[in-house]
C-alpha cells in the first residue's frame, strides 16, 4: 500500500489496515520543498513506529536527484526492509544502488540486510526487465509503474487494460525467470471498485503475486480476488500432507488419492496455503 | 303513550337518586360561525409573551425543551431570550439535550436567568464554560431513559414545556413533520418531547405551520396542549443531517464497522427475528450496512430497529429486511420523511424507549446494540460525556439504557484519536458501567468482557482478533507515552444520574 | 550556531508545525499551541528542547503548533526546521 511520505497521520494508521506491505514514499507524492522534510519524518516513523509483521517499502528519490543518496542512507540507518527504485530502465542503474546500499550498510554493519524492488516504469525498462531483474542479489521484485509507461508509450490507460498488456506479461515472465516476485501498478479511481475488482482478476490471471494499492478500502477486494477457493486449500493441504509423510518415510514418490503427484503440482499447492495464509483465510498455526 | 312532560317526576327522581340535576336547556345560543374561523384565533392560539404569562410561569421554576431539530434547533434560545426580556429570573432549564447552538445561554447564565441545567447532553462553547465552572449549581447530566423516568415518577417536575412542532392545528395537535403545502421544517419523532407533554403542568407548542384541524395522525394531543404559538421557524431541518444516506469515507470507521459486523454475526444472537439498535457515529451507524449482505444470505431478517432510526435502516426496513422501526429520535430526514409516511415506522416517547422502570420499554426487548465511546476502560466502564481533556463535550444519550437492557452490547471506538488514547487505566467520567457492556471493538483487536465467556468462545471460533482489554490499553500507552494528570479543580461542575434515580458520578471543574 | 527564521510540518491532525527564528537571550523560547496541551504539554516540550540540543541549538525561539502529533513526528518536524535553520544537513 502506498502511503505519501509526508503525511503523519497515514503513516502512522497505515498497519491497522493490515497490507501486506507498506510502501512509504518520497518521491512523487512529495513536494521538491519537502524532500528533507519527509525524509526524515519517514526515518524516524521507520525507527519508532511498531509495524508488526509487515513489509517495510520505502520509495526513494532518483539517485540522480540531489536526493536519491541522502533518501537511501536515511532509510537504511531506520532500517527499512527494502528500497524501491523508481524509474528503473537499465541493470547499471540497480548496480549503482546497490552500491549505495552496501556504502551504509558497511558503515553501519549491516551488510546485506536491504533489499531492492524495481519500478519499471517506462518502455526501455520493460525491454531490460529481465536484465533488471537478475541485476542484484538484492532484488526482490519488479513492479510495473503505468501511468509513466503509458505516457511513454503515448497512449493512456483504459479500464480493458490492453495497452499494458505486454508490460504486464513481459514483467511476470522476466520476474519468475529471476525467481523474484510481479507486483502490479497502481489503480487511482477508488470510487469504481467493479474496474478495480476486473483489473485486479486479470493480473491474478498472468500470474502477478500482488497489487499495488493508494487506499485502505482497496484491500479487501484485493484479498477476496487473491484468496483461494475453500476446495482448492483442502486439496493443497492434502498434497502437503502427502510429501511430509513420503519424507518420513524417505520415498521420493508421492502419490495423492492413488494419482502420482509431479513437483510443479507440490509447487502450485504451497503457493495456495501461502496466499491463504496472505489472505488471512489460514493461520501458520493451522498448518503447523 | 308517554311523553317528555309525564316522564318529568320519573326524570326528577332519577336525578336525586344519582345526585344530580335535572337539565334546563341550553344557556347559550349556537355559534352559526364556520368552525375553521371559529377556533383559529380563539382560545389556545397566542403570542409567545402572552403564553409565558397565561402558564403562570414564575422565577424559580422549571421550564422544559426537546433537541429533536439538533444542531438546527432555534426554540430554546428564542424562548430563553423572551423570558430574559420579560424579566424571570433563577429559572431551571431541562432539555433533553443541548448542542453548540446554544452558545447564547452562556448570557442568560451569567445574567441570572436560568441558574440550574438538566440536560443529556452539553457540547460547543456552553459546555467548555460551564467544565470551567461558569454555574454555581452542577449541571444533572441523565440518559434519555432517565429523563424519561425522572418526569414520570416525579422526580424532575416539569412546570411549563416549551416544545417545538412542525405542525400543529389550533387545537394543539402536533407533529414532528407537516402535511401541509407551507411546511417549512421537519425533524421525524418527537419521542423525547413526549413525556414533557404528558407531565408538564403547562405545555406551549411552538410552531412554524399551523395547519388545519385536525392534524391527524399526530404525536402530541390537543388534550395535553395549553397554548399554541406560531413563530417564523422552530428549528433547521438541514442540521439534523444531510438528506441522503451518509457513507462514512474514513477507511477507520469502515474498518471498525466492518469488525462490528463481525461481531454480530458470530455473535450468537444473529438470527430471525433478532432486534438491533445503533448509536451515533459513523463506525456504529456503518456497522448496519455490513451486516446487510448477510443478513440477506442467510435469509435473516429483522423484527425492529430501534432508536436514532437511520436511512439506512430506513432502506433495510424497504427491502424487507427490518420489519419494523421503532423511532425516539429520527437521525436524518429520510428517516422523519419515513415516520410521516409508514405506519410500520412507530413513534416513541423517551419512556418507551428506554425508561428502566417501564417493563414494556422497547430497550427491554433489545437484543444488541453498537455504540460509540469517548474512553472505555480496563474495567469496561464507558465515558461519552467528557473529554480526555476533562471538558464536557457529548452526551449520554440512551447510552447506558441500551447497554443495560440488551442482550449484547458492542462498544465501537478507534484505540487512538490523534494523540487521545480511547483505552484507558479509570474513564475520565463514568456514564455507562462496565457490567452493561460485553465487547469492545477497536481496529488493534476486540475486547470481550470476561463476564461473557460464552460470547468470547463463539468470536474466538469466528477467528476474530479478540485480546485482553489491557493489551489494548498498552498499545494505546506503547505509541502515544503516558498522558499527564488533568487539572481539575475542586467544584462540582456536574452530576451524572444513573437511570435508577441514583448518582452515579460527579464532573469536576477544570483549570486552565 | 548561526540561526535563520524557518518553518516545517503542517496544521493537520497528527502533524505538527515547528517555526525557529533566533533568540535576543540564552535558552530554548518554546511557544507551544496543541490540541493535547493537558495530557502532553510538558512532554512535547521536552521532545523539542532534546532535540535541539542534540543538534547543537541552545538558543531560539520556537513556535510549535500541535495537531496531536507523536514523538517520531516531533522530532522529525523539529529536525526539518532546525535544518533549514541552520542549513547543516543530518545526512552526508
Amino acid at each position: 500500500m502506498f502511503v505519501p511520505g509526508n503525511n503523519p497521520a497515514m503513516m502512522q494508521d497505515a498497519f491497522i489496515y493490515g497490507p501486506d506491505s507498506i510502501m512509504l514514499d518520497l518521491e512523487d507524492s512529495v513536494t521538491m520543498a519537502e524532500k528533507d522534510a519527509a525524509r526524515l519524518l519517514v526515518h524516524h516513523a521507520l525507527k519508532t513506529i511498531d509495524y508488526g509483521n509487515t513489509e517495510m517499502v520505502v520509495r526513494i528519490n532518483p539517485l540522480n536527484t540531489p536526493y536519491g543518496k541522502k533518501d537511501v542512507e536515511a532509510v537504511i540507518k531506520a532500517g527499512v526492509h527494502v528500497i524501491r527504485m523508481p524509474k528503473t530502465e537499465t541493470a547499471d542503474e540497480i548496480r549503482e544502488l546497490e552500491a549505495e546500499i552496501e556504502k551504509v550498510e558497511t558503515e553501519l554493519g549491516c551488510l546485506g540486510r536491504t533489499q531492492i524492488m524495481a519500478a519499471i516504469e517506462s518502455t526501455l525498462g520493460v525491454i531490460n526487465a529481465y536484465d533488471i531483474a537478475t541485476a542484484s542479489k538484492r532484488m526482490m521484485g519488479i513492479a510495473l509503474g503505468a501511468e509513466d509507461y503509458s505516457a511513454n508509450l503515448k497512449t493512456q490507460r483504459t479500464p480493458e487494460g490492453m495497452e499494458l498488456l505486454l508490460a504486464r506479461q513481459t514483467i511476470v515472465v522476466a520476474a519468475r525467470a529471476a525467481g523474484i516476485d510481479a507486483l502490479d501498478t497502481v489503480y487511482s479511481n477508488l470510487n469504481d471498485m467493479e474496474t478495480f475488482r476486473k483489473e485486479v482478476e486479470l493480473i491474478k490471471s498472468l500470474g502477478f503475486d500482488g497489487k499495488s494499492i493508494i487506499n485502505p478500502r482497496q484491500i479487501e477486494v484485493v484479498n477476496e480476488v487473491f484468496a483461494p477457493k475453500e476446495k482448492e486449500i483442502q486439496k493443497s493441504l492434502t498434497i502437503l500432507a502427502a510429501i511430509k509423510e513420503a519424507e518420513k518415510r524417505g520415498s521420493g514418490v508421492i502419490a495423492v488419492n492413488g494419482k502420482m503427484v509431479d513437483r510443479p503440482v507440490v509447487i502450485r499447492a504451497q503457493r495456495t496455503i501461502d496466499l491463504a495464509i496472505a489472505s488471512g483465510i489460514l493461520t501458520k498455526e493451522d498448518i503447523a | 303513550m308517554s311523553t317528555l312532560v309525564e316522564r318529568k317526576d320519573l326524570i326528577a327522581a332519577a336525578a336525586a337518586q344519582m345526585g344530580k340535576q335535572v337539565y334546563k336547556g341550553a344557556e347559550d345560543a349556537k355559534n352559526p360561525l364556520p368552525r375553521k374561523e371559529l377556533h383559529q384565533d380563539g382560545g389556545k392560539v397566542t403570542t409567545l409573551e402572552d403564553a409565558i404569562k397565561q402558564t403562570g410561569l414564575k422565577d424559580g421554576m422549571t421550564i422544559s425543551f426537546h433537541h429533536h431539530f439538533r444542531g438546527g434547533d432555534k426554540v430554546v434560545n428564542m424562548v430563553v431570550a423572551k423570558l430574559a426580556e420579560m424579566g424571570f429570573k433563577n429559572l431551571h432549564l431541562a432539555a433533553s439535550s443541548l448542542s453548540d447552538v446554544h452558545e447564547p445561554l452562556i448570557e442568560h447564565i451569567k445574567n441570572g436567568v436560568v441558574t440550574k441545567i438538566s440536560t443529556s447532553g452539553l457540547r460547543g462553547k456552553l459546555a467548555n464554560e460551564i467544565s470551567h465552572g461558569l454555574m454555581e449549581e452542577p449541571v444533572t447530566f441523565r440518559s434519555h431513559g432517565g429523563r424519561g423516568s425522572a418526569i414520570a415518577t416525579g422526580d424532575m417536575h416539569i412546570d411549563v414545556a416549551f416544545l417545538g412542532a412542525s405542525s400543529c392545528d389550533p387545537m394543539g395537535n402536533a407533529c414532528g413533520y407537516s402535511r401541509s403545502e407551507n411546511a417549512k421544517s421537519i425533524c421525524g419523532s418527537l419521542g423525547y418531547a413526549l413525556p414533557d407533554a404528558q407531565y408538564a403542568d403547562k405545555v406551549v407548542i411552538l410552531t412554524d405551520d399551523l395547519v388545519a384541524y385536525p392534524n391527524t395522525p399526530n404525536s402530541i394531543s390537543e388534550r395535553n396542549v395549553d397554548h399554541v404559538v406560531v413563530v417564523d421557524s422552530v428549528g433547521d431541518s438541514s442540521k439534523i443531517s444531510s438528506g441522503a444516506i451518509r457513507d462514512t469515507k474514513n477507511p477507520r470507521d469502515i474498518l471498525l464497522a466492518k469488525q462490528a459486523a463481525k461481531v454480530i454475526i458470530n455473535s450468537g444472537y444473529f438470527k430471525e427475528g433478532f432486534s438491533i439498535q445503533t448509536g451515533s457515529g459513523g463506525a456504529s451507524l456503518a456497522a448496519v450496512k455490513y451486516i446487510r449482505q448477510s443478513m440477506i444470505d442467510q435469509s435473516i431478517k429483522a423484527s425492529f430497529a430501534l432508536g436514532g432510526i437511520t436511512a439506512h435502516m430506513v432502506k433495510m426496513h424497504e427491502e424487507g429486511l427490518i420489519e419494523r422501526l421503532i423511532d425516539v429520535q429520527s437521525f436524518d430526514k429520510v428517516a422523519a420523511e419515513s415516520l410521516k409516511c409508514d405506519p410500520m415506522h412507530k413513534e416513541v416517547s423517551a419512556n418507551e424507549y428506554a425508561s428502566a422502570d417501564e417493563p414494556g420499554s422497547a430497550t427491554h426487548c433489545l437484543d444488541m446494540v453498537i455504540l460509540s465511546a469517548l474512553e472505555v476502560d480496563v474495567n469496561f466502564n464507558v465515558n461519552v460525556l467528557v473529554g480526555s481533556d476533562g471538558i464536557i463535550r457529548g452526551a449520554i444519550g440512551g447510552h447506558p439504557d441500551t447497554a443495560a437492557d440488551s442482550a449484547l452490547s458492542i462498544i465501537v471506538c478507534p484505540l487512538l484519536r490523534g494523540r487521545i488514547p480511547c483505552v484507558v487505566d479509570e474513564v475520565t467520567t463514568l456514564i455507562t458501567p462496565g457490567s452493561t457492556v460485553d465487547v469492545v471493538v477497536t481496529e488493534y483487536g476486540i475486547a470481550v468482557n470476561p463476564s461473557r465467556p460464552d460470547l468470547k468462545e463463539r468470536l474466538v471460533k469466528a477467528g476474530l482478533p479478540i485480546v485482553e482489554i489491557a493489551s489494548l490499553r498498552d498499545k494505546a500507552q506503547s505509541i502515544i507515552g503516558h498522558p499527564a494528570a488533568l487539572p481539575f479543580g475542586d467544584k462540582v461542575v456536574g452530576v451524572v444520574m444513573n437511570r435508577d434515580g441514583s448518582v452515579m458520578d460527579v464532573i469536576k471543574n477544570i483549570k486552565g | 550556531m548561526e540561526i535563520k527564521n524557518a518553518v516545517a510540518g503542517t496544521l493537520e491532525s497528527g502533524d505538527i508545525q515547528v517555526m525557529i527564528a533566533p533568540s535576543e537571550s540564552k535558552g530554548l523560547h518554546i511557544d507551544l499551541e496543541s490540541s493535547v496541551a493537558f495530557q502532553f504539554g510538558e512532554q512535547i516540550k521536552k521532545v523539542i528542547t532534546e532535540t535541539l540540543t542534540g543538534l547543537g541549538i541552545e538558543d531560539a525561539q520556537v513556535k510549535a503548533s500541535d495537531k496531536g502529533a507523536l514523538d517520531c513526528t516531533i522530532r522529525a518536524r523539529v529536525t526539518a526546521a532546525a535544518v533549514r535553520a541552520t542549513g547543516k544537513d543530518v545526512w552526508k
